[in-house]
C-alpha cells in the first residue's frame, strides 16, 4: 500500500495538454462510418417505398402520387436500414447528427409533380412499380 | 454446442423436483412464463458448471403455482415478476411483494 | 437499546444514475434488512416482440441497456440463429468476438469511474473515463456509433471491419494497456482506495452458487464459471481462463475486473491474430420456428435469451434474464450488517444496471 500512486498521473496531467475539446470552437471531426443522418437526393428517387417498409420503427413515410418523402427525425434511429435497401441508391447517411430541438419536427423532400400532359414520365412509372413487384 | 434439456413435469411435483436438484448441487438461473394459447407455460432452467436444465409445466389461465423460494432463495425475485407481469398468482412466496416489485401504473393484463 | 428505522435508498441516488429503489432497514447505522423494488423504467421490450419483425427486434434488442448494448443484439441474434440453423462465416464470429471484448473494456472500464466517484476520487474517475474515450472512438470508426451499434443482424454482420484498422486498434490497446497499468496500481494499491474497499461486502462462495450471483460478482466470491468458454462466437479457438479470486469482498470484485480488461485486451489480440478473410454474412431465408435458450457472458455475468419461434415473422416471446437480475438477490444479502455509509458502495460492486434489468 502506498499514498503516492496518483501522483506520477496528476503531473502527467499538469504538463500535458487537456485530453477534451474545446467543444463548439473546435469543431468535431467525425470518422467516416458515423451514422448521423439521412439525407435523400430527392430527383434520382422513384418513390418505391423500399425504406418506407424497411424501416424499423416506421420513421420514414412515402407518397407516390404526391411523390413526397418524409422522415420524422427523431423517429429515426440511424440504423442504416433505408440506405442499404435503396434500390436507386438515392439515401446516404451523413455523419452531422440532426439537430436538437424543442419539438419533434419532421422533413419533407418532394419532387415537383410533372404537368399530367407529359408523356414520357408515365412508361418510367410502371417502370419502377413493376422492378418493385419483382 | 450446448443440448437444451427441458423435461415436462407435473406442476404437482415442481417441489419434489425442485428440492432434489437443490440437493445435486444446482443454482437457479431463470424463471419464465410464456403465453401458451389459452395457457401459461412456465419454464424453470437450473444450472450447475456450465450444465443446463429445464423443468417446465402448464398453468391455465387464472391458474395458481407453488413458489420454489423456500428451497432457491432467489426465486422469489422471478417470482414475483411472473406475478407482477403474467398475473400467476403465487403461493407461499418467501417474500410476496403482492405486486409491487414492478411499480408500474398499469397493472397486468398488459393487452 | 438500538434504534430501529427504514432509509429509503433511491430511485434517486448521487451514486447511481438508474433508479432502484431499496427500503434499507437500520439498526442504529447498520442495515439488517433490504428491500428492493424496480420498475421505473420498465418498457416492456420483452412484449414488443409479439408486435415487431423477428429481424427489426435486433434493434428493439440492442436498446436493452446501453453498456451491453452489442451483446444484448448479439445474444438475441445467436439464439435465432441456433433456432434456423445458421452457421456464421468465421470472419463474423470473430468480428463479433472483438467487438464483446471491446464492450467488455468499456464496460469495466465505466464501473471502475463510476467506483471511483462513488468513493469520492474524482480525478481517479475522471482518468478511467478517459481511457473508456478511446474505445468509445474506436467503435464509432469501425460500427459508426458510440452507444447503439446496429452492426448486428440474424445471419451474420453489417459491417466488416478492414484488417488495417484492426491493427490500427491494436497499436491504441497497446498504448491504453501501459495506461492502465499506471490507473490500476491507484486502484489496487491506494491507501484510500483499499480503506473503502477490503473487508467490506463479503460473499462466501456457497452463497455466491446458492444465491445465483453471475459474472465478476460470482468470479470474485471463487466461483470459475465464464460463459464464454461454452463456445459461442470465436471462444472456442481463443485461449483464456475465467478470472477469479478467492477473498470476496468489493476488493477482490474490483481486482477481477481490472484483470479482466487485461484479459479482454490479449483476447482482442489473439482475435485479430486469427480472424480470416471471407463474408461477414450469410443470406437468411424463412422464418424460426423453435425455441432455444441462449447463454452468453456480459461484462456485469451470464445473460440468458430465451426466444421462442412459431414460424411466422413475429416471434411469440423473447425472455432476457439479466446479469442485475441474478446478482440482485446475492446483493442483498451482502448488504446485511454493513454500514448505511457502505450501502452505494457495495451496490455499486454488483455493477447494476437496472434497464437491462427491468427491460
Amino acid at each position: 500500500m502506498s499514498k503516492i500512486n496518483f501522483t506520477k498521473t496528476a503531473f502527467h496531467n499538469l504538463f500535458h495538454k487537456p485530453a477534451t475539446r474545446m467543444y463548439p470552437q473546435q469543431p468535431r471531426v467525425y470518422p467516416q462510418r458515423t451514422r448521423g443522418h439521412v439525407s435523400i437526393d430527392i430527383n434520382t428517387c422513384i418513390f418505391c417505398g423500399m425504406c418506407m417498409r424497411k424501416c424499423p420503427t416506421g420513421a420514414i413515410s412515402v407518397d407516390r402520387a404526391a411523390k413526397t418523402w418524409t422522415i420524422q427525425r427523431f423517429g429515426c434511429i440511424q440504423c442504416n436500414c433505408c440506405v442499404e435497401s435503396c434500390p436507386k441508391k438515392c439515401l446516404e447517411m451523413l455523419q452531422q447528427y440532426p439537430d436538437p430541438s424543442s419539438e419533434k419536427y419532421t422533413e419533407s423532400f418532394s419532387q415537383p409533380v410533372p404537368p399530367p400532359k407529359a408523356e414520357p414520365v408515365k412508361p418510367a412509372q410502371t417502370e419502377s412499380a413493376g422492378k418493385e413487384q419483382a | 454446442m450446448e443440448q437444451q434439456n427441458i423435461i415436462g413435469i407435473d406442476p404437482r411435483s415442481l417441489v419434489p423436483e425442485a428440492m432434489k436438484l437443490k440437493t445435486e448441487g444446482y443454482r437457479l438461473v431463470q424463471i419464465c412464463a410464456t403465453k401458451a394459447g389459452e395457457e401459461y407455460e412456465l419454464t424453470y432452467s437450473f444450472g450447475k458448471e456450465y450444465e443446463f436444465l429445464c423443468l417446465r409445466y402448464n398453468v391455465p389461465n387464472g391458474g395458481e403455482i407453488t413458489s420454489i423460494s423456500n428451497i432457491f432463495a432467489p426465486a422469489f425475485l422471478y417470482e414475483n415478476e411472473i406475478h407482477d407481469l403474467f398475473g400467476i398468482k403465487v403461493n407461499l412466496l418467501t417474500l410476496d411483494y403482492k405486486g409491487n416489485l414492478y411499480r408500474l401504473e398499469h397493472k397486468t393484463p398488459f393487452h | 437499546m438500538s434504534m430501529r428505522s427504514v432509509v429509503p435508498f433511491g430511485p434517486q441516488h448521487p451514486v447511481l444514475p438508474e433508479p432502484i429503489h431499496l427500503d434499507l432497514v437500520l439498526e442504529d447505522e447498520k442495515v439488517v434488512e433490504a428491500v428492493p423494488s424496480i420498475g421505473f423504467v420498465h418498457r416492456g421490450l420483452e412484449k414488443l416482440v409479439e408486435k415487431k419483425d423477428f429481424n427489426e427486434y435486433v434493434y428493439v434488442a440492442e436498446r436493452i441497456c446501453g453498456i451491453c448494448s452489442f451483446m444484448h443484439g448479439m445474444g438475441y441474434c445467436e439464439a435465432v440463429e441456433h433456432i434456423m440453423d445458421i452457421e456464421l462465416p468465421p470472419r463474423a464470429k470473430f468480428l463479433r468476438t472483438i467487438w464483446c471484448e471491446m464492450s467488455r473494456i468499456h464496460s469495466h472500464l465505466l464501473w471502475l469511474g463510476l467506483l471511483a466517484d462513488a468513493f469520492g476520487f474524482e480525478s481517479l474517475f475522471m482518468q478511467s473515463w478517459r481511457l473508456r474515450e478511446k474505445v468509445l472512438d474506436m467503435f464509432e470508426a469501425s460500427t459508426g456509433g458510440r452507444v447503439i451499434f446496429s452492426v448486428n443482424k440474424i445471419g451474420g454482420q453489417r459491417k466488416d471491419v478492414d484488417n488495417d484498422m484492426l491493427h490500427d486498434f491494436l497499436r491504441h490497446f497497446d498504448e491504453m494497456e501501459q495506461e492502465l497499468k499506471t490507473l490500476s496500481k491507484t486502484f489496487l494499491n491506494d491507501y484510500a482506495v483499499c480503506s473503502r474497499l477490503k473487508d467490506v461486502g463479503f460473499l462466501t462462495k456457497e452463497q455466491a452458487v446458492e444465491l445465483g450471483a453471475v459474472g465478476p460478482f460470482m468470479r470474485a466470491s471463487g466461483v470459475a464459471l465464464d460463459n464464454r468458454k461454452l463456445g459461442y462466437a470465436a471462444y472456442p479457438e481463443i485461449e483464456f481462463e475465467p478470472i477469479t479470486s478467492n477473498v470476496g469482498d468489493c476488493y477482490a470484485r474490483c481486482d477481477v475486473r481490472i484483470r479482466e480488461i487485461f484479459q479482454s485486451f490479449d483476447i482482442i489480440r489473439q482475435a485479430v491474430g486469427k480472424i480470416p478473410d471471407g463474408e461477414v454474412s450469410v443470406p437468411v431465408k424463412g422464418f424460426p420456428k423453435g425455441e432455444h435458450f441462449m447463454r452468453v457472458e456480459q461484462p456485469r455475468g451470464e445473460a440468458i435469451y430465451y426466444v421462442k419461434a412459431n414460424g411466422t415473422k413475429n416471434l411469440d416471446r423473447v425472455r432476457v434474464r439479466t446479469p442485475t437480475f441474478a446478482n440482485l438477490p446475492g446483493m442483498l444479502e451482502t448488504l446485511k450488517g454493513c454500514q448505511l455509509a457502505d450501502v452505494p458502495i457495495l451496490i455499486l460492486t454488483i455493477d447494476p444496471c437496472i434497464s437491462c434489468t427491468e427491460r
